[in-house]
């Protein structure tokens, strides 16, 4: 079976669109719980990008599934693959739980699920102070993993890149990251 | 490489031995770590920033709730603020003049639902009413799932200060001093001194009646907000909730004696007998009033729209009841109407998260059993 060394182009799309909107949604959660003038904003662009990378993941996962991705290097140690495995799984988890966790928080708090100031989606659980204390703590505690995860993501994205110099990086960079990585 | 290349040129270049290509190569490597680890770092950092974690004393929403928990005993799973009060149910139907203002559909004329709570100022939920000056009304139009629009009123006319700095100087200085159990009125007068406009307040709450109920008290959204109606074109408004019934007042000596409870059992009664009503009337700013400063009240002469009218007919204890759970934050807003540029106002939003969070957490976690009402008898 061909192996290719490539993400196809729609993985390298979602790659680096959800990647700037994570991080963005990263920055935006920890900012608007803390501050007392930029909450308002922040929050208002906090509940629709969430809902959006959650339509994302689901065509990310799709299209995951349906093409193989290109294999690791054989020279890279095992624990290495089976970090880079594992680490992958729990970005995509994360990704998938993080707004379906902060839409079930709003509905058990009996917040309005707001999209835009005309547009609600409706609740997915009932009010409940258990269920929205126990969600609120896992929205706030895997944002943090998720965070954390991201970071080793792209350090060792950038170990790939810079110093085994192995096609790792390339196989997710853009077209123009690929040229350059080849003229090297 | 292949050594044993015929054609290879016997010649080995003086400066690149492959000892000095890989020698250049490691220092690359080390460089290229160096620069990994510099932006592992320093992302790390920008988010420890962002959440408040480094970067020394910005005033954040967790900041502002621990300064008033810092001023009194725990009360776990009451509010941090306005702890005691009640809740109480309703509806709310707008007037044409409403609808004119304000794309809302609270004003559409169909009666839309209303769950609300009374409270009375301060972080003790078992405080007496009688000593209490500020008295508040929180409602929430609109149930699950339907746009909703939130607020929370107060029997003051105006704000103590303008800004949310001065706001939690306040509460650093009401710091109770461990040897009085009282403020420390040195540290009151400084604050007075660098925030003057609080002794507006100060003189609003020695001298304004006190009235007898909560059913005949007015209460005002003090923050302004902008109405938008059906054309998109806004106006900035304040609102006030008053009272079809007429104002009693409660004189030293009747609030002397009053019970610590009265508040709730003169709903209770009044609510037994039919029920209560407000107009809310709406303010519209003129050119130049202060609509970011909910300190300067607006002069009396501004033109003011009766929008809609508020039934109240329902009461109960809030450690059972439907608001006990609801966060009344002012910026829950529907279409129709939207925030101002008050500072306070965005404070509150995020202050009231802080206090929400805190206290269903300890719910949830069995603390906040005096605020449930399963507390074992004693």
């Amino acid at each position: 079976m061909n192996i290719p060394t490539r993400f196809n182009p729609t993985a390298r799309w979602l790659h680096w669109s959800m990647a700037a909107m994570i991080v963005s949604m990263l920055f935006i959660g920890v900012g608007m719980v803390t501050s007392i003038s930029a909450r308002p904003w922040l929050i208002d662009l906090h509940r629709p990008l969430g809902i959006a990378i959650l339509l994302l993941v689901v065509l990310r996962l799709r299209n995951r599934m349906r093409h193989r991705p290109p294999a690791l290097p054989s020279t890279l140690p095992h624990w290495q693959k089976t970090a880079a495995r594992a680490s992958h799984w729990l970005l995509y988890g994360l990704m998938l739980a993080m707004p379906l966790i902060g839409w079930a928080m709003l509905s058990a708090g009996g917040y309005p699920v707001q999209m835009s100031p005309s547009f609600a989606l409706p609740p997915i659980l009932p009010q409940d102070v258990t269920l929205y204390a126990a969600l609120r703590a896992a929205h706030g505690w895997l944002a943090y993993l998720l965070f954390a995860t991201v970071l080793l993501h792209l350090s060792a994205a950038l170990l790939h890149a810079w110093v085994y110099r192995d096609g790792v990086f390339q196989a997710m960079a853009g077209r123009i990251r690929q040229r350059v990585g080849r003229e090297r | 490489m292949n050594e044993s290349d015929p054609h290879r040129p016997s010649v080995v270049p003086p400066v690149d031995t492959s000892a000095a290509i890989a020698k250049r190569e490691r220092r690359r490597q080390l460089a290229a770590l160096a620069g990994i680890g510099a932006i592992a770092l320093g992302s790390a950092s920008a988010f420890a920033w962002t959440a408040g974690w480094i970067g020394g004393d910005r005033l954040t929403a967790q900041r502002i709730v621990g300064a008033m928990e810092a001023n009194g005993p725990a009360h776990p799973g009451f509010r941090r603020n306005h702890a005691k009060g009640v809740c109480v149910s309703g509806t709310f139907r707008g007037t044409p003049q409403g609808q004119a203002l304000s794309s809302a559909r609270a004003f559409s004329g169909t009666p839309v639902p209303v769950l609300g709570r009374f409270s009375i100022g301060g972080p003790n939920p078992h405080g007496a009413d009688n000593t209490a000056r500020v008295r508040s009304m929180a409602l929430q139009f609109g149930g699950p799932g339907e746009p909703q629009w939130r607020m929370a009123m107060n029997s003051f006319p105006f704000f103590a200060v303008a800004t949310p700095q001065a706001f939690h100087q306040q509460i650093l200085a009401k710091r109770p001093d461990p040897a009085t159990g009282k403020p420390d009125p040195v540290a009151m007068e400084a604050f007075l001194a660098a925030h003057p406009q609080a002794r507006e307040f100060g003189k609003w709450a020695k001298t304004a009646p006190w009235s007898d109920s909560w059913a005949n008290t007015q209460y005002n959204s003090v923050n302004a907000f902008r109405f938008i109606d059906a054309d998109g074109t806004e106006r900035f408004v304040r609102w006030s909730m008053q009272p079809r019934l007429p104002f009693h007042a409660l004189d030293a000596e009747e609030r002397e004696r009053a019970d610590a409870d009265f508040l709730a059992a003169d709903l209770h009664a009044r609510l037994a007998h039919g029920p209560v009503h407000w107009d809310m009337v709406v303010t519209l700013a003129a050119p130049g009033d202060a609509v970011d400063d909910p300190s300067q009240p607006w002069p009396d002469t501004r033109e003011q729209v009766v929008a809609g009218t508020l039934t109240l007919v329902h009461a109960e204890p809030q450690a059972t009841g439907e608001c006990r759970d609801v966060n009344f934050d002012p910026l829950i807003l529907p279409p129709g109407v939207a925030a101002s540029g008050d500072p306070i106002l965005a404070a509150r939003s995020a202050a009231y998260s802080q206090s929400f969070n805190r206290r269903q957490r300890e719910i949830a976690l069995g603390r906040g059993d005096a605020a449930t009402g399963t507390e074992p008898t004693r």
